[in-house]
């Protein structure tokens, strides 16, 4: 099978492309990429005035399943996934029950093997049970296929614990993804502590419950000599800190998610459960923040935290209403939107933080249209609006504050393995 | 009609004349009018409450609507049913206006989105209160003749106060000016952006001040560690005869009630001549008389 894809602009930062060249596909390997490919092939897809990307590399993804395949399945999310034009996921541990065993990353490899659509990559987690009580073995659960470990939804409190993991890790050479919160700081906050809590009456977290752990993280992680990566940077101080940390040498990366560029805690103020996230949303200079972030590189990731959370979840009171909202389908939508239509980055720099850097930051070979690597590949059209429809979702769960909403940057194929997965409306 | 935030200044005003006309109801030999005659108003209360339940059940009354009051902890709510079933039922039973108590904030404003009949908000967690505001607001213009211009000071637990944020921003949409005063801990976040002025010394803050509006304090829960004890947060916050003493002589005091006495306030000011407290219990039929009318008029959602 051989696919050829023409007259594309490239955008692929590891080998420094970005203009117009096309890919020819074989099987499921990117056989050349160059200007004016004419050859014989089974399918030709004409990319004019379409971007060409590397598949995106989501590293922060709850694909829920085992245990609440009622708001996700490893085939629904990864279907979801394929839409937005993402081709790799991490899933994390957080599913019932956690990923801290040989046997639990057994059954989930059995049913990614059986059902996932997309590349789905294990994270492993760092505490039996995400309860931070008791570690996992981690060289038995990198020896089983996971990545990385984290209790994502969780910090481990105990910094001794924490540090002797790290200590294994860094012996093991696996990264550690940090949910850096401190609960009893957090205080059960459900919004960002400030104005906007007051006003709605809702117990508001503080920044400081994040920024503060972020800061012993990355400590702990200098003293293990580990790899640290810090999930889902929301506030200013944060990505002071974290650019101090890089200063400094110490191994750590992190990344935010397309919420905290493009949602300010203001929008909460009619109580809309899908904007209920943790982090929370947080202020327009926090925004700012994030934004300059990932200008000058502190912000190395964009990843979609795509939480699913069915409609009893999510449609209940504020207070008792689940964290989180879908993301997959419109993470690079966002990042188009907010980002490259606002020349915040350019086309380069955004496929390093949607594909490049999180592919590096996992040590998978991926995020690349390198001649010879895995046909992963995104086309974008970049100036056609479009808006979000609560019916074309196809994630399990409908929890995404951007139905209804306009954006650009839509998807209108992507390639996974040499296969078209996923193609627009406009191309059906 | 969700909260005070979301009216402006002629909306308020319109409200409080509205009850201006109807208070004279109360007074009747037959106290009756038919304006909601063929109306029903649905109680639905997921808190305990007997005096804003009971405010609303006699305001429905005095307009001839017909009156369902349904206690949460004795319905199908009890069962598990979430609250936009609820209401969706309520609106099958072909309800006019759904009264909502509720003890998470944010709650009647997820209701109405979710229904196409009005709703009331009786009070949602620490968000609003916006008929108690309005009857205080509405006993002060009748005690002084105006709003604007006048300092009113909220003292007590404001982090966790309905009645403070309603307050707030009724009052200051009219002009008059707002002093919060609380121990810190009980002052919540960046609460001067509101428009509020904060102040943690209750001499201070009543020195300039037309009125006071005397929160409950509620010791028996959200108060752990904000404050040592009953007696020492009297002696500090404590509105008692020897503080007024001090201040303007016409010192207007308010209170929704239900009274701690000798917690928040001292029996003798509770019963003295500046306080106005069963005033504001009559009042408060006056304006959800207004509320009810006001909304069942409405074409759109209020």
């Amino acid at each position: 099978m051989k696919i050829l894809i023409k007259n594309g602009h490239i955008v692929d930062p590891a080998n420094k492309i970005d203009d117009i060249r096309d890919i020819l596909i074989e099987n499921d390997k990117i056989s050349q990429v160059a200007k004016a490919i004419d050859t014989k092939s089974d399918k030709i897809i004409d990319a004019k005035d379409k971007i060409v990307i590397p598949g995106l590399v989501d590293m922060h993804v709850h694909l829920r399943e085992p245990g609440r395949e009622d708001e996700e399945t490893v085939f629904s999310g990864t279907k979801a996934a394929l839409k937005g034009g993402i081709t790799s996921v991490l899933a994390m541990p957080n599913t019932e029950p956690a990923m801290d065993s040989v046997e639990n990353i057994k059954k989930l490899k059995d049913i990614i093997n059986k059902t996932a659509q997309a590349n789905v990559f294990i994270c492993g987690a760092i505490t039996i049970g995400r309860s931070g009580k008791e570690l996992t073995d981690i060289s038995q659960l990198k020896k089983e296929g996971a990545i990385a470990i984290t209790d994502d939804g969780a910090s481990v409190d105990d910094e001794i614990l924490f540090l002797k993991q790290l200590k294994n890790s860094a012996q093991e050479k696996i990264l550690v993804i940090c949910h850096s919160e401190d609960k009893l700081l957090s205080n059960n906050g459900v919004v960002n502590l400030g104005v906007i809590s007051t006003i709605l009456g809702l117990r508001g977290s503080p920044k400081e419950a994040e920024y503060k752990r972020v800061e012993r993280d990355i400590n702990l992680a200098e003293k293990a000599g580990a790899a640290v990566h810090i999930a889902h940077v929301s506030c200013k101080e944060s990505v002071g800190i974290i650019a101090q940390a890089k200063k400094k040498g110490i191994s750590v990366s992190c990344e935010t998610a397309t919420h905290y560029f493009s949602l300010d805690e203001e929008l909460l103020m009619g109580y809309d459960t899908n904007l209920k996230i943790n982090p929370p949303l947080r202020t327009k200079s926090d925004i700012a923040a994030i934004k300059q972030g990932l200008k000058d590189g502190t912000i190395d990731c964009i990843a979609s935290d795509h939480a699913p959370h069915t409609q009893n979840e999510k449609e209940i009171e504020f207070d008792r209403a689940e964290f989180g909202k879908i993301g997959l389908e419109s993470s690079l939508a966002v990042s188009v939107t907010e980002l490259i239509k606002t020349k915040i980055l350019t086309w380069t720099q955004l496929v390093e933080k949607l594909c490049l850097n999180p592919a590096r930051i996992l040590q998978i070979d991926k995020g690349t249209l390198g001649e010879g690597k895995d046909a992963d590949i995104t086309i974008v059209s970049t100036d056609k609006e479009f808006i979000i429809r609560r019916e074309e979702i196809l994630s399990k769960s409908k929890n995404s504050p951007f139905i209804g909403k306009k954006f650009t940057g839509k998807v209108e194929y992507t390639i996974f393995a040499g296969k078209i997965a996923y193609v627009g409306a406009n191309y059906r | 009609m969700l909260g005070l935030y979301e009216l402006n200044k002629e909306e308020i005003e319109l409200i409080l004349d509205t009850a201006d006309s109807f208070k004279e109801i109360s007074t009747r030999e037959i106290k009756k009018v038919p304006a909601l005659r063929g109306k029903t108003v649905v109680n639905l209360f997921y808190e305990p409450s007997t005096r804003t339940r009971v405010s609303f059940e006699v305001a429905a009354k005095r307009l001839s609507a017909d009156v369902i009051n349904i206690a949460a902890q004795e319905s199908s709510v009890k069962k598990g049913e979430t609250i936009i079933d609820t209401g969706t039922n309520i609106q099958a039973l072909k309800a006019d206006i759904i009264v909502i108590r509720h003890d998470s904030s944010g709650a009647a404003a997820m209701l109405s989105r979710h229904v196409n009949i009005s709703v009331v908000n009786a009070g949602d967690g620490w968000h609003e209160h916006p008929t108690q505001a309005l009857l205080d607001i509405f006993t002060l213009r009748e005690k002084i003749g105006k709003i604007k211009g006048l300092h009113v000071v909220i003292v007590g637990d404001i982090s966790h106060s309905r009645v403070a944020r309603s307050n707030i921003w009724g009052l200051t949409k009219l002009g008059a000016k707002v002093t919060v005063c609380a121990p810190p801990m009980l002052i919540p976040e960046e609460i001067e952006k509101t428009g509020a002025q904060v102040c943690h010394d209750i001499d201070e803050a009543l020195k300039s001040a037309d009125a006071v509006n005397v929160l409950r304090m509620q010791f028996e829960r959200d108060l752990k560690g904000a404050f040592p004890n009953q007696h020492e947060y009297f002696k500090k916050f404590g509105i008692t005869k020897e503080r007024l003493e001090k201040v303007k002589k016409g010192i207007i005091v308010m209170h929704p009630g239900p009274l701690n006495r000798g917690i928040e306030i001292s029996s003798e000011v509770a019963d003295g001549a500046n306080s106005v407290i069963l005033e504001q219990v009559t009042n408060g039929i006056a304006v959800r008389m207004a509320v009810l009318f006001l909304v069942s008029q409405g074409k759109e959602k209020p």
